[in-house]
């Protein structure tokens, strides 16, 4: 099946597949556990049921995401050593102790207090509960630092010396955590995550208005989202903006690839909105430009020069096409969210916002598009980085470990049908859960919740009000 | 033994791995008795007995993988390779396993389905688990910076071995989890389980016990000369207490006892592998010293985990003892 390809192609490949899947769970699960901490807040300091139905409902989804997330997540700590050896031997003593503080500062964290905020408020009370989930939300934002500190010092390093064995050795540890592109990587992947997971609720939000406008729960929750969609999204694109402008300060290359410019503008480089790269004879057919406001972009200069990619070697540059669509799909679906966040200020305004069924519609239509961007978003920065592992420093073709291209390609084969199979059955399942509403006696339970005889608390003993099965 | 930091590292290291062994070992060991109890209702108390820590369990074995590549990278980077096949097969198994935890509940058509993937996924997790170990004791061939072996090198009858054990091991780890955890019907057969399971374990332990020296000089050496052979006499002894101790519990109706007993089993037998194998990292020629990373990463790791080790262990603690006590069957699914 994978006959005539290399090794190499295919541990990118694998890895590229892996990953993508991966970062769908976390983009959710850190919006996700912070949302559900807000709720549960609110719903103990107002008393305000909605707030606990809207905690109880979306506490389900994010069991099931967050269960995806572990197993997907065990698979990329170890894959760096099957699949890129050299890479983990190289690298190993500079960003291994950023990954053991994620393991030891997030993942037990999260872990530790996730049985506890699914199954445990009627055993420990609201106030540990609290703290349980808050714990986890924390997790999961703790975790995002350290795995982007890592990821930014792959395409920004610093702070590193050279061994003996060519191993990158630790010289500075601030400035490898804190590395050029980590606070911007930082902030734009942290509030993609709260966008995405908004968008994600507004969809199912909106899906339910459509059907029943009068459900207080749904109504509550669809006007959060559009509040995040309405504040976050702007500040998510001056962000985006200030990320790119340090990725032009520390990887022109990556950008010359994001705009298309294949040649040098020393009088002015256009902003290409469209078109189509043709790698071969190295220039973006069909293209629809506006003159010099890409230099006004980036440089805040109509006539500022800009160099294109024929100042760098071939060997140097990376897939142009795959940076150049990905950018632009990104770009796309942030302002198509700014566009949401805006008509439902205006329809907020009218007092309207749940009435106007085409806000709801788009809502709907809206809610998958967070991944999407997110995956577009890595995309642009992480095939802009090739053909490098350590940004100017290490190769991709020289990270690779010592394996064959059948056994690659086997496991690939596998993590493909495996992937499909779990990770289809697991989005059904949480697809069948937004797909009822939240009800106004949503069980506070989970499905198989585990108890103890002989220990029940005195909350548990009352006559439950959430006796209903939940589904 | 120079007390430096790798040695440290090379003792956390060991802690992490033991820990994910007994923690995940019998939550494991859960899954693969899962076909051997009749009803969905035993089946229900039993992934309840576990759903609440297992993916803290798991951790563990996170940071495994993650504190070799912090702090032992070559040893990563050779390791790696050389169990390619049965560290894929094991992280497929453990994708598999893990969701079920949360799909079980979610339809009644592909219950069965999902039964299967936590009892197969379980079992296959351990038995590539045991099989990397026996692989690992067999020793790994490197060159240079790299393994340098085959693809098919972690395959011997030895490592299948190894790797039954460990699946024997942790289905007893399980079995007498659930004595503890369960009461009634559920409860009497799985103690009825432990005694079969743990007259298992032990053979295994023994038959892996003199199979060892004879995968390498040097453990025979170990095993077989002063000072080493005080060892040869103090551990088989203390196996002979701990088995003592589990069948005594098993036979008086106690519920606790079995569980720690089969915990110490894996504790000691885990000593016995660390004699083997010091002061190698990976068998039989990368040391702890050649595959540790420099001591300014040693150092840097080191200061956080003296501080959060001790923090996880207490909360890991505090969520085991939110969920203490026996299963109630008859309350709390629908």
């Amino acid at each position: 099946m994978f006959d005539g390809f290399s090794a190499e192609l295919l541990a990118r490949f694998q890895f590229a597949f892996t990953i993508s899947f991966h970062i769908i769970f976390p983009a959710f699960s850190i919006g996700l556990a912070s949302y559900l901490a807000v709720l549960n807040a609110l719903w103990l300091k107002t008393g305000d049921e909605n707030y606990l139905h809207l905690f109880n409902y979306w506490k389900k989804i994010f069991a099931l995401a967050f269960g995806m997330g572990v197993v997907s997540g065990i698979v990329m700590s170890y894959q760096f050593g099957t699949n890129w050896s050299v890479f983990s031997d190289r690298t190993g003593p500079v960003l291994g102790p950023l990954m053991a503080y994620e393991v030891l500062s997030a993942f037990f964290l999260e872990a530790g207090f996730l049985g506890i905020m699914l199954f445990g408020r009627e055993r420990v009370g609201n106030g540990l509960h609290m703290f349980a989930t808050a714990m986890v939300a924390f997790g999961t934002l703790i975790s995002a630092t350290w795995i982007l500190s890592v990821n930014s010092w792959m395409q920004t390093p610093a702070g590193y010396a050279f061994n003996d064995a060519g191993q990158f050795i630790p010289d500075d540890w601030w400035a490898i955590v804190f590395n050029p592109s980590f606070p911007y990587r930082l902030v734009h992947m942290v509030l993609a995550a709260y966008l995405t997971t908004a968008f994600v609720v507004a969809g199912v939000a909106g899906w339910h208005l459509l059907k029943d406008r009068t459900n207080p729960s749904v109504r509550r929750m669809f006007s959060m989202a559009m509040w995040m969609a309405a504040i976050v999204t702007p500040i998510q694109i001056f962000a985006g903006d200030l990320h790119g402008l340090n990725t032009l300060e520390h990887q022109p290359v990556k950008v010359m690839a994001m705009e298309g410019h294949y040649d040098s503008h020393p009088e002015g480089a256009p902003l290409i909105l469209f078109g189509i790269p043709n790698e071969e004879e190295k220039r973006i057919d069909y293209a629809i430009e506006i003159p010099k406001l890409s230099s006004l972009i980036l440089k805040h200069d109509l006539n500022a020069p800009l160099d294109g990619l024929d100042t760098i070697p071939d060997d140097e540059e990376p897939p142009v096409a795959i940076v150049f669509w990905s950018f632009r799909i990104m770009l796309a679906i942030g302002f198509a969210m700014l566009g949401i966040g805006i008509w439902s200020l205006w329809q907020r305004w009218r007092k309207r916002l749940y009435d106007d069924a085409w806000l709801s519609r788009a809502s709907v239509f809206m809610g998958p598009m967070g991944f999407v961007a997110v995956l577009a978003g890595w995309i642009t920065t992480e095939v802009g980085r090739q053909p490098f592992t350590v940004y100017g420093l290490m190769r991709t073709s020289e990270s690779l470990a010592p394996i064959d291209a059948p056994a690659v390609g086997a496991s690939l084969l596998a993590f493909i049908i495996v992937y499909f199979f779990v990770f289809g059955a697991g989005t059904v399942y949480i697809l069948r859960l937004m797909a009822q509403p939240p009800k106004q006696d949503e069980s506070d339970r989970m499905e198989g919740p585990t108890r103890a005889a002989g220990i029940t608390p005195i909350q548990q003993v009352k006559p439950e009000t959430s006796a209903a099965p939940a589904k | 033994m120079p007390f430096d930091l790798a040695f440290i590292w090379a003792g956390i290291i060991a802690f992490a791995v033991l820990t994910y062994v007994v923690l995940d070992g019998f939550d494991l060991g859960v899954g693969i008795l899962f076909p051997f109890v009749q009803t969905e209702k035993d089946r229900d108390v039993m992934m309840n007995s576990v759903a609440p820590v297992w993916d803290g369990n798991e951790t563990w074995l996170v940071l495994g993988g993650g504190g070799l590549f912090a702090v032992f990278p070559l040893a990563y980077a050779v390791v790696m390779p050389a169990l390619y096949i049965p560290i894929t097969m094991m992280l497929l198994a453990l994708v598999f396993r893990g969701v079920a935890f949360e799909y079980r509940w979610k339809t009644k058509r592909w219950k069965p389905v999902w039964n299967v993937a936590f009892s197969g996924g379980s079992a296959l997790a351990s038995l590539m688990q045991g099989i990397a170990l026996g692989a690992l004791v067999q020793g790994i061939e490197i060159e240079g910076r790299a393994y340098a072996g085959g693809w098919w090198d972690w395959l011997t009858p030895f490592s299948i071995v190894t790797g039954l054990a460990v699946v024997i091991g942790y289905a007893l780890l399980g079995s007498t989890w659930l004595v503890m955890k369960t009461t009634g019907e559920l409860n009497e057969k799985m103690r009825g389980y432990s005694w079969i399971l743990a007259a298992g374990t032990l053979l295994f332990i023994l038959l892996v016990s003199i199979l060892t020296p004879f995968q390498d000089p040097v453990y025979f050496q170990r095993w077989f000369e002063l000072p080493g052979m005080l060892f040869s006499i103090f551990v088989p002894s203390l196996v002979a207490v701990i088995s003592a101790i589990l069948f005594y519990g098993l036979k008086t109706g106690h519920d606790v006892w079995p569980f720690l007993a089969s915990l110490m089993l894996f504790v000691v037998s885990f000593i016995g592998i660390g004699i083997s194998f010091y002061p190698h990292m990976v068998p039989p020629s990368l040391t702890i010293w050649q595959a540790a990373a420099p001591d300014s990463s040693l150092q840097f790791a080191l200061v956080g985990t003296v501080v959060l080790v001790p923090l996880i262990l207490g909360y890991t603690a505090y969520a085991y003892w939110v969920f203490r006590g026996k299963i109630d069957p008859d309350e709390g699914y629908h």
